[in-house]
């Protein structure tokens, strides 16, 4: 039996092959489901008109519109004004490629734009068992629905776009179980920052990893989401978790799914997916969650990171030169010194947003937790849901207006202050705790100096105006 | 695409680990709609002042270094961010190759389409490339493709992986499209056994 034990990873991977490996070529894998957007597609689509291609499946294909997009409100007309005239130009190119090769495609604008990774699940296309790509890194998050889904480049996005196929060579699988239950005010963003901390940014590379465990099967679809988004921080293409009865009622009635008697037999297929009793992984690593508190970053990879009350390592305390060398350089940027805590420290901007942390139960937790309290005087707040559709459901629970009167921007949808392309950037120096999932220099904005964290401590960080242990000011009977 | 197979080139050392793709080329350079025009941008906030000035403290800066062809680069180069621009920039700034312990999966795909070879060593190879550069920049080294060796001034040779359908690509100056619409038989033959799981335009 135990020979023939199959990982989720390579179920899901064989039933894509179009073609096997070779000693002299990768494997051909067939892709589901590509998601494209205005930033890392504009090439992509020169090089289709430039050999004469069409798009094979536009019908397997969607674009959205969400990294250059800009998430200030809109105007009198209802529009959102784009004034960086490159980001118009792109956005135009963008709309123009889709029209031209048949591509859906949600607008800026438009009711259900959004960051692609938020989109994709939240219309039921995003399924278990499927291959995802997108030109974007994060595309990893669509694993938390037991998908096999990753970032490639721009070349590959054309390689997809005309023959809907890619080339890959077989990565390796890394089990990591996380055992326990979290404490009230711990949090999926939490587990996979103590994760990344564990395994460091390099540590994932080269293999794909599912997450299993009793404190995983314990979370929403949209802490699964948070986990799966930031393998990539850990080096990992992709990251998977087997789904269960918490994945069918997410998909249930969206409106790509399947329907009626079509859903039960997808569940009954997709309940076939799931790793294999005594099926081998490469690698393993364990976290305890109860044993986890909240995580913050220190330093300029998402592996610095540390539980919130601990203390900035010492660059003189590490094992070799290049880490000694790596840590001082990161300390520098941060503009930290060896051995200080990070709770207390004053900060200047609080990011809630981003494809790791915007869907509706982000902003129901830090609604929930900013209700009745203000954002700190000189502290800037900005609340960016995932996509329209989020927006529009905090609005209809009122959300918005508990972020307002708190003091916060209530925003458009959209990447926006992750990549600090858009405008919505930091200024040079300032710091912030953001729920995003980068705080490499400069990623918020030349200069910038990022925290990252789970919503609820940016949410503290953001009404104490310094950093502080959301457990704090956590009501658990609110829960 | 044109063929690689031989060069010979001077070595650029960046002993830093973990460098992500936001500092080979920052997001706000992203909006551009083409590859080219990229290497002016490259390293572009460790590189330059906000006045357009070089940095001074950025060895890559050093007049030893200009015009360098293989960076040594610190372990995990390339980690972060999907985007092709980054090798597009690496390219525009004049490297052909990158040398490192390891490479992050997507930027090592991306810079192998198109002709940045990212150069795979051991810790010790590494750290002998960046003392030489340093302590001598006026050597070379040669890159053999073919022959998947890298080769140092004193005449050793040490040789790095690349997985054949890359080098093959390379070594012809063909592109990996081709091959894949070569196959349309084969993923028409897997289209009609599987049934298609999701249609976009049924939520456009």
């Amino acid at each position: 039996m135990a020979a023939h034990a199959k990982t989720l990873f390579e179920k899901v991977w064989d039933r894509h092959i179009v073609r096997p490996q070779t000693p002299d070529t990768p494997a051909v894998l067939y892709i589901d489901l590509h998601l494209v957007h205005e930033v890392t597609s504009p090439q992509a689509f020169a090089l289709l008109r430039e050999r004469g291609l069409k798009v094979r499946r536009p019908d397997r294909t969607l674009g959205t519109m969400d990294h250059s997009t800009p998430t200030t409100p809109r105007n009198e007309l209802g529009i959102i004004p784009v004034v960086d005239a490159q980001a118009q130009k792109q956005l135009e190119q963008f709309t123009k490629n889709c029209q031209d090769f048949g591509i859906p495609l949600y607008a800026l604008g438009t009711a259900k734009q959004g960051i692609v990774h938020v989109i994709g699940p939240e219309q039921g296309l995003t399924q278990p068992g499927m291959t995802i790509v997108c030109g974007d890194s994060h595309t990893s998050t669509h694993g938390a629905f037991g998908a096999l889904a990753f970032g490639i480049g721009t070349s590959e996005v054309g390689h997809v776009l005309a023959t809907q196929t890619l080339l890959q060579y077989k990565p390796k699988t890394m089990a990591v179980r996380v055992d326990g239950r979290l404490m009230p005010g711990v949090t999926a963003k939490d587990i996979i920052l103590g994760i990344i901390a564990k395994i460091g940014v390099g540590g994932g590379t080269g293999y794909v990893l599912e997450y299993m465990g009793e404190a995983i099967r314990a979370l929403s679809m949209e802490g699964r989401m948070t986990i799966c988004n930031m393998s990539i921080e850990g080096g990992a293409r992709a990251g998977m978790v087997a789904p269960d009865d918490t994945t069918f009622e997410y998909i249930a009635g969206r409106p790509a799914a399947p329907q009626g008697a079509d859903f039960d037999r997808a569940v009954a297929d997709w309940r076939t997916l799931p790793t294999d009793e005594g099926a081998a992984f490469d690698a393993e690593v364990t976290l305890n969650a109860d044993e986890l508190i909240p995580m913050i970053t220190y330093g300029t990879n998402p592996g610095m990171g540390m539980p919130i009350n601990g203390f900035v390592p010492d660059p003189d305390k590490q094992p070799t030169v290049d880490e000694r060398v790596a840590l001082d350089k990161a300390l520098t940027y941060m503009g930290l010194r060896p051995n200080e805590p990070l709770l207390g420290k004053k900060i200047d901007v609080v990011f809630v947003g981003s494809c790791t942390n915007s869907r509706i139960s982000d902003l129901r937790e830090a609604a929930r937790m900013i209700e009745g309290r203000k954002v700190a005087e000189g502290v800037r707040m900005l609340v960016v849901p995932g996509s329209q559709q989020v927006k529009a459901q905090a609005e209809r629970e009122g959300l918005h207006e508990i972020f307002k009167a708190a003091g916060a921007e209530w925003r458009e949808a959209g990447c926006s202050m992750c990549i600090a392309m858009n405008g919505d950037q930091l200024a040079p120096g300032q710091y912030a705790v953001s729920t995003s999932n980068r705080n490499f220099e400069g990623r918020q904005g030349k200069g910038g100096r990022t925290f990252l964290a789970s919503p609820l401590t940016a949410v503290a960080a953001a009404v104490t105006g310094v950093i502080t242990d959301p457990r704090e000011l956590y009501e658990p009977a609110l829960a | 695409m044109e063929p690689i197979r031989k060069f010979t080139g001077r070595l650029a050392p960046l002993p830093i680990n973990d460098i992500d793709t936001d500092q080979i080329i920052p997001a706000r350079y992203l909006k551009t709609t083409d590859k080219l025009g990229l290497g002016q941008a490259c390293f572009n906030d460790w590189r330059w002042n906000e006045d357009g000035t070089p940095k001074a403290d950025f060895i890559l800066n050093q007049p030893q270094y200009q015009g360098a062809e293989v960076l040594v680069a610190g372990n995990n180069f390339g980690c972060g961010s999907s985007r092709e621009h980054a090798p597009w920039a690496l390219l525009g700034m004049g490297f052909r190759a990158v040398v490192s312990t390891y490479f992050a999966d997507i930027f090592r795909g991306n810079a192998l389409k198109n002709g940045l070879l990212p150069i795979v060593v051991d810790e010790e190879t590494k750290q002998q490339l960046i003392s030489l550069a340093q302590e001598a920049p006026e050597s070379t080294v040669t890159v053999d493709l073919e022959a998947q060796t890298l080769t140092l001034p004193d005449g050793r040779s040490v040789t790095f992986p690349i997985d054949p359908f890359s080098r093959y690509c390379l070594l012809n100056g063909v592109d990996q499209l081709g091959f894949l619409l070569g196959l349309d038989a084969d993923v028409s033959a897997y289209e009609a056994a599987n049934p298609q799981r999701v249609n976009t335009h049924i939520v456009a």
